[in-house]
């Protein structure tokens, strides 16, 4: 019943033995031990779970483990290098673009995909690329303006 | 080592990047679900299907089979854990007996039946499909005014009229000065039930220690002690054997001001299987199970003298209660008659209150919890009065408005209003606005055929909830300020933040006060066995009571620093400055990280002092603070769908003196996209049979990135003489002015088609029928 | 938020997944419809076969003059990649408003409209294109049209066992005109109605005209009576009101808390007009 899997989580090989139906999620927070990435509902739709699997923005409450067997994860945790905050993190951190915390992860894994395809995103295209992810505090806007402000710092 | 004093510059009122932010972004805060324990165990909860049902029996045999499954219990296992508690009183009102599971009968869907326990929470989930009830379904009602109609289905069948109060406040004279008026306008107004839905759900991890006979509860709450207190006495342990734990906390909104079956459940479990237990709510548990918020049907009538003058207001105000009292649930509407003349010079008010029970999950707080009902309200009769006397609403909200003179004010339904400049904010939206040009595009589009609107809201509202005897449990806040041995400052407050960025304000206000670099500050709070005894974070009170508190507190801690300062100098003259005690004579000084070493090295104390350098305030606000502010909201209305544009979003608000900027635009920017929500998309909709037809974010919509406009946030500051920092809170503004603003903005879009009232949320479809049909 | 539990298949080849699928099995793709009713238990396969390594699915290339769209082929490429934001830029309109970014990065075309669900993005334009769906079963490889795959709510004309393997649709012409009008459900990100439209003029008449829609009714459908109506018009204003008016005719519109029938009536005549005016306008 239970498969073997082997996957790359933030550059760390992790093989285990899961059954078919253990979500992604559950995987990354429970087996791997990072509880970045949350749990927000259960039918895709509030992004607080995003994570990029082989560099693409997904819903890891909407994956099976097993799907990502052989694939290349990384989550939050995985996004600063050698201490240094991502410059997304920074720009969250310094225009107030989370409250409570929650959507955050998953926000800014989104975010990180929108400036990935597109380095310097309108108002627009930045709420366009965050859209698969609710958040209830912010209202969105200084979110708008920590993505914009990443975007001028990658791109300078 | 102490560190060395180079805090010069004032934080008060400075843009900085909050404190809480590092664990936020990095995703390694903790919150409950974060929580991993030695042999810890999973529950996962039996909801009925039923809005109302007879349970004929449950065998739970085929749960147990299950290998893996440790424990399931049912209603009869819990009959002794006391009931769900409700805290509000009024005269006369039905509080039924609010098992902590389901007895042998089922009130709403979702209503929490069994809990299976397992190792894993797929094993316990898997258990309970394997749980066989053997159900009766009752007829249920779903809506609160055919809960009033003769012959409807009981929701309790105690009580077969499902009244669950009635509440009456009078001021003045109200019949004579409508038999008196030149106008008087009606209107039957809604405000539609809403989901809260915090992004965190509800969870609560248990953990009994047999040795200690002590037990822990780590809750997504906002209220972590008042949770302890009322969940210790309805396991009947000792409170001081409860330990509550807030840790990071996901969202509340007023959902997690409660007290909820599920957190003694889980307290009973744990007691029971020795293991530590967690119970996390799934999103759909969340919308069923979690309080809503709102579920008013109010019919008002105002009325004025023929130069606009507004003389008197009616209000008849049903409240959807639900199938219980949660904690607050019968409160909340009082405060929305508080609140009913809003900003305006109205001495004449009458208002009936009737509440009513349904099939539903209970109401409760939800964002502005109350005041956004009073302010949509009587936003909206001023629009229709407005309208109706061919006048700008703008000019008749400024010839009713209550002048900065007149303050402190007593308004007809007893509240003592504390400041209040209400031109001021008005004057700069319309001005940000350019709502003289608004008005003259406005005449091009609708002599293009176009439908442009323009709405406006000037509101007030209650904060910092507030003085001891106008609350439920103590209206008070408390803090503990530490200055360690090395100078460092640790403060415990007994408010429970959860987004509001307080562990930055409070340490913004600390570092000024005590003159230390805010790096030096950290602000500790949700867990029950580190800080003093207080009540929580909601009513936009965090600040404006716990901020006041520990202003309190170091108030204390200065004037014995000065007392060994002046020991330590050698002088008798003085004064604290800048993170050090200078000699009024010689100026020569030490700083406050000396002065803190010495206080606990304690070789000499001052006079009557004792060592250490710790200080606890509760304080008691004399007043509340009465917060307001003007928000003009632009809309074009696409006449073929109904689809509403929102073109501008300008936000003037007054919270009082403004201590970060940063947040309080952020609490404005959430609070605005909430009140939009409820204006435009959200709507908790039960079938008749009481089934939830909005149970998942497909078909409830928490308002997207794409739905949110960019909103023009500014501010005006008029201090409150109610605390010394002079701030009002901040956390509920943007939504109370939000919902009326974007209401009237609709309603004047499609005033030339004779529409005077559209209800909430506003979708394409209502537009698309009133455009069609006219008049609503 | 739990699935029940499945056995779990990855066949390396498509006989082998044809084999797997024997005996009620579901077939995985991106498993943006199927993973959610799984964890809602509205679902619950005993057996999953997961197609991602079955060689071959996820190409697009160009052959006969069509461009043929292999099941594993992701919304985000379809939207994104250029042989297809020129060669069927319709198609690639339609996946560009499907969900969000995260969505549109796993779900795939196949496992779309395999799903068939009533208010999905890519009939309309699969119906507008007379699109050819590839069906293989283990009796052999068989073709239909958009109009015979489609049968009725979250209904396929597949048969147990088969699978989508390819989805074809014709290279454009230079001065086709294209458009994908859709009103949008806020919360689910679904279609309250979509209307896709293909239009060429000839000599300042129009000379094809295609039109298909989703979320109306049960299915999504191909309103040949607006197609009727516009083809051999000028493509006026008045050509395309009329055509419009009748697309939800002898259609059960559906019903639900989200919008009337009558309104999604009247919004699939909106958006049809809408999406004609667009296409009409590209046409030149």
């Amino acid at each position: 019943m239970k498969r073997s899997i082997t996957l790359q989580i933030n550059g760390k090989t992790h093989t285990g033995e899961v059954e078919p139906r253990l979500l992604l999620i559950h995987y990354l927070r429970e087996v791997a031990g990072l509880t970045g990435p949350h749990i927000g509902c259960e039918t895709s739709l509030c992004g607080a779970c995003t994570v990029t699997v082989d560099g693409k923005a997904v819903k890891s409450c909407a994956m099976f483990a097993v799907q990502a067997d052989g694939r290349d994860v990384v989550t939050i945790e995985g996004l600063a290098s050698n201490g240094d905050l991502h410059p997304l993190q920074t720009a969250f951190w310094e225009e107030h673009g989370a409250q409570c915390g929650y959507c955050t992860p998953g926000m800014i894994m989104a975010s990180k995909q929108l400036l990935d395809r597109n380095p310097h995103p309108d108002e627009d295209e930045i709420r366009h690329g965050i859209k698969g992810n609710l958040c209830r505090c912010t209202g969105y806007q200084h979110i708008v303006n920590a993505v914009k402000s990443a975007a001028a710092k990658m791109g300078a | 080592m102490a560190s060395t004093v180079t805090k010069t510059e004032t934080l008060f009122g400075k843009r900085m990047k909050r404190k809480e932010d590092p664990r936020l972004i990095t995703g390694t805060a903790t919150y409950v679900d974060d929580i991993q324990m030695p042999g810890m165990h999973h529950a996962v909860i039996l909801r009925s299907p039923y809005a109302a049902a007879r349970i004929r029996s449950i065998d739970t045999k085929r749960a147990l089979e299950l290998p893996g499954v440790a424990a399931v219990f049912t209603g009869a296992d819990v009959k002794d854990v006391g009931p769900v508690p409700c805290g509000a009183s009024l005269p006369g009102l039905r509080v039924p007996h609010h098992h902590v599971l389901a007895q042998d009968r089922t009130y709403f869907v979702g209503h929490p039946v069994a809990v299976v326990v397992a190792a894993d929470r797929y094993i316990a989930r898997d258990a309970v499909d394997r749980i066989e009830v053997d159900w009766e379904p009752l007829d249920a009602v779903a809506d609160p005014e055919k809960a009033l109609e003769a012959g409807a289905p009981a929701v309790h069948p105690q009580w077969p009229d499902n009244k669950a109060f009635d509440y009456h406040q009078e001021h003045g004279e109200v019949d004579k000065v409508f038999a008196e008026a030149d106008v008087v306008v009606k209107q039957r107004i809604t405000s539609q039930r809403l989901i809260p839905c915090a992004m965190e759900t509800r969870g609560v991890v248990a953990e009994w220690r047999s040795g200690e006979k002590a037990l822990t509860i780590y809750t997504s709450t906002q209220i972590p002690h008042l949770m302890r207190s009322l969940v210790a006495g309805m396991l009947g342990i000792p409170e001081n054997k409860l330990r509550a734990v807030a840790p990071e906390v996901g969202g509340g909104f007023g959902s997690k001001l409660n007290v909820y079956a599920e957190e003694a459940l889980m307290g009973f479990v744990a007691m029971k299987i020795g293991k530590p237990v967690k119970w996390i709510e799934s999103r759909r548990e969340n919308m069923l199970a979690t309080t809503h918020g709102r579920g008013h049907v109010d019919y008002y009538e105002i009325a004025a003298k023929k130069d606009g003058t507004i003389v008197g207001i009616k209000l008849k105000l049903i409240q959807d209660v639900g199938s219980y009292h949660q904690l607050l649930t019968p409160a909340i509407p009082t405060l929305s008659v508080l609140m009913m003349p809003g900003v305006y010079r109205c001495q004449n008010i009458r208002a009936d209150i009737v509440g009513v029970f349904t099939n539903c999950v209970p109401t409760d707080a939800y964002r502005g919890a109350g005041r956004p009902e009073a302010m949509h309200g009587i936003e909206r009769m001023v629009d229709i009065l407005a309208a109706e006397m061919k006048m700008d609403p703008a000019e008749l909200r400024l010839k009713n408005f209550i002048q900065p003179e007149e303050f402190p004010y007593a308004t007809a339904t007893g509240l003592t209003y504390d400041s209040g400049d209400y031109d001021k904010p008005l004057k700069k939206a319309l001005e940000i606005a350019g709502y003289a040009k608004l008005r003259e595009e406005q005449r091009a589009a609708r002599s293009a055929g176009r439908l442009m609107g323009i709405g406006l809201s000037t509101y007030g509202e209650i904060c910092a909830i507030g003085p001891s005897p106008a609350t439920p449990a103590g209206g008070w806040e408390s803090a503990t300020v530490r200055i360690e041995p090395s100078g460092k400052v640790t403060v415990h407050t007994g408010c429970s933040p959860h987004g509001q960025g307080e562990e930055t304000t409070f340490a913004q206000i600390a570092a000024d006060e005590l003159g230390v670099d805010i790096e030096d500050v950290i602000v500790l709070h949700g867990d029950t066995a580190i800080v003093q005894y207080g009540i929580g974070t909601f009513g936009s009170r965090g600040t404006a009571i716990g901020g006041t508190a520990m202003y309190f507190a170091i108030q204390e801690l200065k004037a014995k620093i000065k007392r060994f300062g002046a020991m330590m100098l050698g002088c008798d003259e003085v004064r604290f400055e800048d993170g050090r005690c200078v000699c009024g004579k010689t100026g020569k000084s030490v700083t406050i990280q000396e002065i803190a070493a010495a206080s606990y090295r304690a070789m000499k104390l001052p006079p009557n002092t004792e060592p250490g350098m710790v200080a606890t305030y509760f304080w008691e606000p004399p007043n509340f603070t009465f917060p307001f502010g003007a928000h003009i909201v632009v809309t074009e209305v696409d006449k073929e769908t109904g689809d509403i544009a929102v073109k501008r979003y300008v936000a003037v608000d007054d919270c009082g003196k403004i201590i970060n900027p940063l947040i309080v635009a952020g609490q404005i920017h959430g609070g605005v996209a909430q009140g939009l929500g409820q204006a435009l998309y959200e709507e908790a909709v039960y079938d008749d049979s009481g089934q939830l037809m909005t149970g998942e974010f497909m078909d409830y919509c928490v308002p997207k990135s794409t739905m949110v406009p960019w909103i023009e946030d500014s501010n005006t500051e008029t201090p409150t003489p109610v605390n010394p920092l002079g701030i009002k809170g901040v956390g509920e503004a943007g939504t109370i002015g939000c919902s009326p603003a974007v209401v009237n903005s609709v309603v004047d879009a499609l005033s030339p088609l004779g529409v005077r009232h559209i209800d909430m949320p506003m979708t394409p479809e209502k537009i698309w029928k009133l455009v069609r049909g006219g008049a609503a | 938020m739990i699935a029940q539990n499945f056995e779990y298949e990855t066949p390396a080849t498509l006989d082998e997944a044809l084999d797997l699928m024997e005996g009620g099995a579901k077939a995985l793709a991106g498993g943006m419809s199927l993973i959610p009713l799984m964890k809602l238990r509205l679902a619950a396969p005993e057996k999953v076969v997961d197609l991602r390594r079955v060689p071959g699915l996820n190409s697009i290339r160009t052959a006969d003059g069509r461009l043929h769209i292999g099941a594993m082929v992701t919304h985000y490429e379809l939207e994104s990649t250029p042989l297809v934001r020129t060669g069927c830029p319709l198609l690639a309109m339609a996946a560009a408003t499907i969900g969000d970014v995260q969505v549109r990065n796993l779900g795939t075309i196949g496992g779309s409209i395999a799903h068939a669900d009533p208010a999905a993005d890519y009939p309309a334009a699969l119906q507008a294109l007379e699109a050819v769906i590839r069906i293989a079963g283990k009796g052999g490889e068989r073709r239909m049209s958009a109009a015979e795959f489609f049968v009725d709510t979250f209904t396929t004309a597949l048969e147990p066992g088969e699978l989508v393997v390819e989805t074809s649709v014709p290279l454009e012409a230079a001065g086709t005109g294209v458009s994908y009008q859709k009103c949008t459900q806020p919360a689910s990100g679904f279609a309250l109605v979509g209307v896709a439209a293909r239009v060429i003029k000839e000599g300042g008449r129009v000379s094809l005209a295609r039109v298909g829609v989703t979320g109306l009714a049960g299915s999504s459908y191909r309103a040949g009576n607006v197609e009727t109506l516009l083809v051999g018009t000028a493509g006026g204003e008045e050509d395309v009101k009329k055509a419009a008016a009748v697309v939800a005719e002898g259609k059960e519109a559906n019903s639900d808390i989200h919008a009337s029938a009558d309104y999604r009536a009247h919004l699939a005549r909106v958006y049809t007009a809408r999406a004609l005016r667009a296409a009409l306008g590209m046409a030149g």
